[in-house]
């Protein structure tokens, strides 16, 4: 009799394993950048042509990175948490506006000039912020995503907390949801506000 | 309307099924032959309420109603007619309403051509798969209806996955269920015979064709799923031990195991317990790959958008259909006789080493596919496991499975001698010991993989052509002969592409401005430009080559990189010139800078190929002969005998 229970004891180890592995999430990869300084870039901004903004501006202060596109389906998921987040003014946000033009499948962007390039890219970005709303305290443009393949993006959107010292502590892949906004981001931002 | 219709038959359908798993097992166990005559029209009427349900879902997509929420997910008013069709099985709720489609289909077949089964057997087999089709249906109805409606609608479809929209994905996934839950009658079988306590030949005789035909779909649907990769994702792979490849690879595996140590069971009486436990292991199988594939427990490249409540609701089912199974099991099997003795030298002997090989392949991947979970489950961080695992536990256990595939036609059941083996086979031997070793230098140089595996194949059919010259000698063999040699041989096919284009296959990344030309194997490409067009639903970039011999035109070359207006993933649409000895593979990488109009593209010489799959579909001729075999057909003795018993039972 006892031989004929194998198969059974096995299956159970099995689905225990199963279950544990259904509350885990296979796409949560430790990112190589997290406790790294966030690399370094200059971009221009979106609100103010000529302008460039880099992350050292914002040396002694904990603020959010967020990577964003207007053609991105999952961020007007995400934009409406952002925008009642930034209007209680809990962390600054830097938006990081990706491959506006280019990663458009409608658009051919070889046949556009970098000048016709950047000012579609103001365009369009613009106009998307007055219709959903600006949770942004500045948004800068990475028209070739060159940045972008320094952070390591590889899904719009994505979300980079970075502490006073500008070192990257925390990275959310795909939008933020309010779980991880509460649970995850808010504390860890409010320990990194009180660390000198 | 038509989506409340669907949602309406898909309730009505749920309450059949539970009247089709409940009345029939209990009126089989208590012989109560109204319940026992309920199977049969409750298996009808389940398809037809199912059916209905799947022909609203389609009305759906074919009426562009993003009134529902999965059609304005999947589908988009610009999309082509066929892809609107293909799209109801594009997303999970689509996906699982074909799954129990297929599941009522099996069914209702199973009531059509069981009319020389005992009906307890029959209500038994029915009533399990009542239960099954009931557990998916609450499963649909719980958490996935795919009649959802979104109110007010959308203006237009977020349209189908650009990776979807294939005419392999028309014929892919259809094939590939009708494969995994074709097992489940297999399944239902073993545990009507269990509950029955008549675990005998005459079952493993019923079991063998269905069996069969489950495993001629299975193997079909996986071939398809690895052409579309091959020529829809751009890299020129075949194979790529995903999750959920694996998860359509290992109940093949099992079945192939089953459908072997069927033949034992029915013509010998031995290995009873084990063919049950293969048939509920193979079902259990599916199963499983259910819950990998819809869950979101591993990453995968069919990655699908993963709920919770999805996750647990199938490992609920799954432990309680495999769980009950085993226990039923581990209940019965004791009580069973065990068959005919048979010696160390015997076809037995062959066959359970098959099987042992079959399923240590089958648990090596399962432990390769699974041993990411683990290690995440036991906090002992992240990892993948990749093609090298998958390629160093596999390959050695096929050498030996493909030597013993010629060998065990030959052996005679019970007991035989080396010799018996020996002669007939040693010209085979000797041609593939020769041919094996002298192939790789016809092909530029000593390979001993490459001698190793044209060997085998070489091996392998040179048995199966001498044994059917010895066979015909006395006459016409039956269907099953024919099938089983058929089936063999197209396993050597399957590792002459293997082997070949694992071993020389070319694979060249250029930079090609228009006027260059770049040789690959004995054909030059000539790049001439890239050119703008577009598609229904998309724009691309059209690239303008030339494939050359000697300097004369072959044929164009026309692959392309597509943007979907709907979404900003770039598909890579290869050209291929598929031929017998060699595909020729080209796809476009990206523009590159320099203003000459040049392309990085990408070039591969594929010998052999297409075989691997030329392979696949002469296993599953092979099975459909097999499963068409007249014994099959006829009224059995022991099937008569079974019938007596039943009404036995029943009076």
């Amino acid at each position: 009799m006892k031989r004929f229970l194998i198969p059974l004891g096995l299956f159970l180890v099995l689905v225990v394993f199963l279950a544990i592995g259904l509350n885990r999430d296979p796409h949560e990869v430790p990112s190589p950048l997290v406790g790294k300084p966030a690399p370094a870039f200059s971009l221009e901004k979106l609100a103010e042509p000529g302008k460039t903004f880099s992350p050292a501006d914002m040396q002694g202060q904990v603020w959010l990175l967020n990577v964003w596109a207007s053609w991105c389906v999952s961020c007007r998921a995400e934009h409406p948490l952002l925008v009642a987040f930034s209007r209680q003014g809990g962390l600054p946000i830097v938006g990081l506006n990706y491959k506006e033009v280019r990663g458009d499948g409608g658009i051919d962007a070889k046949k556009l000039s970098p000048a016709d390039e950047a000012s579609l890219t103001r365009q369009r970005a613009g106009a998307w912020l007055s219709q959903h709303g600006d949770p942004y305290t500045l948004s800068v443009l990475d028209m070739d995503g060159r940045v972008g393949i320094d952070y390591g993006v590889y899904g719009v959107p994505e979300t980079y907390l970075i502490d006073k010292k500008g070192v990257i502590r925390f990275k959310q892949i795909g939008p933020i949801t309010p779980d991880a906004l509460e649970k995850k981001i808010l504390p860890l931002a409010r320990q990194l506000a009180a660390e000198s | 309307m038509i989506p409340e219709i669907g949602s309406f038959a898909l309730v009505l359908a749920l309450l059949v099924a539970l009247v089709q798993g409940s009345l029939p097992l209990i009126g089989a166990q208590r012989g109560i032959p109204a319940w026992i005559a309920l199977a049969r029209p409750a298996s009808s009427m389940l398809f037809l309420l199912i059916a209905v349900a799947f022909g609203c879902l389609t009305a759906s997509f074919i009426n562009n109603d993003f009134s529902v929420v999965y059609v304005a997910q999947h589908s988009n008013s610009r999309l082509p007619l066929e892809y609107r069709i293909s799209g109801v099985w594009g997303g999970h709720e689509g996906s699982l309403l074909l799954w129990v489609l297929m599941l009522s289909l099996w069914s209702l077949a199973v009531a059509a051509f069981s009319r020389s089964l005992p009906d307890d057997m029959v209500a038994r087999v029915q009533g399990v798969l009542g239960l099954v089709a009931a557990g998916f249906l609450l499963f649909i109805l719980l958490t996935s209806s795919p009649f959802e409606r979104l109110l007010p609608g959308a203006e237009d479809g977020r349209d189908l996955n650009p990776l979807l929209q294939d005419p392999g994905l028309i014929f892919h996934p259809p094939m590939l269920y009708m494969g995994y839950v074709g097992f489940s009658v297999a399944f239902a079988f073993a545990i009507a015979a269990l509950l029955s306590g008549r675990l005998d030949a005459a079952w493993a005789r019923w079991s063998r064709p269905w069996t069969t035909a489950a495993w001629i779909f299975l193997t079909l649907g996986i071939g398809l799923g690895s052409i579309w990769a091959y020529y829809e994702l751009g890299w020129g792979g075949w194979w790529f031990w995903d999750p959920v490849e694996n998860a359509s690879f290992l109940p093949w595996l099992v079945g192939t195991a089953l459908i072997h140590s069927l033949a034992v069971t029915e013509k010998r009486g031995s290995f009873k317990n084990w063919t049950v436990l293969l048939a509920i292991g193979a079902f259990s199988l599916s199963l499983l790959g259910t819950f990998l594939v819809r869950s979101g427990v591993l990453s995968s490249v069919h990655a699908f958008a993963s709920d919770p409540k999805r996750g647990i609701f199938i490992l609920v089912f799954l432990a309680v259909v495999v769980g009950s199974s085993l226990t039923l099991f581990a209940w019965r099997a004791p009580k069973v006789s065990l068959g005919g003795a048979f010696a160390l030298m015997s076809r037995e002997t062959l066959l359970l080493i098959n099987n042992v090989l079959l399923l240590s392949a089958a648990g090596a991947v399962l432990l390769g596919t699974l041993y990411p979970l683990v290690i995440d489950a036991l906090n002992l961080g992240k990892l993948s496991v990749g093609p090298p695992y998958f390629n160093a536990v596999f390959t050695p256990l096929m050498v030996p499975l493909l030597f013993l595939m010629a060998v065990g036609p030959v052996a005679r059941w019970k007991h035989t001698s080396l010799a018996e083996i020996a002669r007939p086979l040693r010209w085979a031997f000797g041609i593939a010991v020769a041919a094996g070793v002298s192939i790789p230098f016809f092909y530029g140089g000593w390979s001993g993989s490459v001698a190793l595996g044209m060997g085998l194949a070489i091996w392998i059919v040179g048995a199966s052509v001498l044994q059917i010259l010895a066979r015909t000698r006395s006459g016409l063999p039956p269907r099953a002969f024919w099938g089983m040699h058929l089936a063999h041989m197209g396993v050597a096919v399957t590792v002459v592409g293997i082997v070949m284009v694992t071993q020389y296959e070319s694979e060249r990344d250029v930079r090609m401005a228009p006027g260059d030309t770049v040789k690959t194997g004995d054909y030059q490409i000539r790049f001439l430009g890239v050119e703008g067009i577009s598609g229904p639903n998309y724009n691309a970039a059209k690239g303008n080559l030339e494939l050359l011999k000697d300097g004369q035109l072959v044929m164009p070359l026309h692959p392309e990189k597509r943007k979907y207006l709907s979404s900003a993933m770039p598909m890579t649409e290869a050209f291929i010139d598929p031929g017998l000895t060699r595909d020729i593979y080209v796809s476009l990488g990206d523009p590159l800078e320099g203003g000459d109009g040049a392309w990085s593209v990408r070039v591969y010489y594929k010998p052999f190929v297409s075989w691997i799959w030329g392979g696949a579909v002469l296993m599953a001729l092979g099975g459909l002969l097999a499963a068409s075999d007249r014994r099959y057909r006829l009224k059995s003795t022991a099937a008569r005998a079974g019938k007596l018993a039943a009404q036995g039972a029943a009076s």
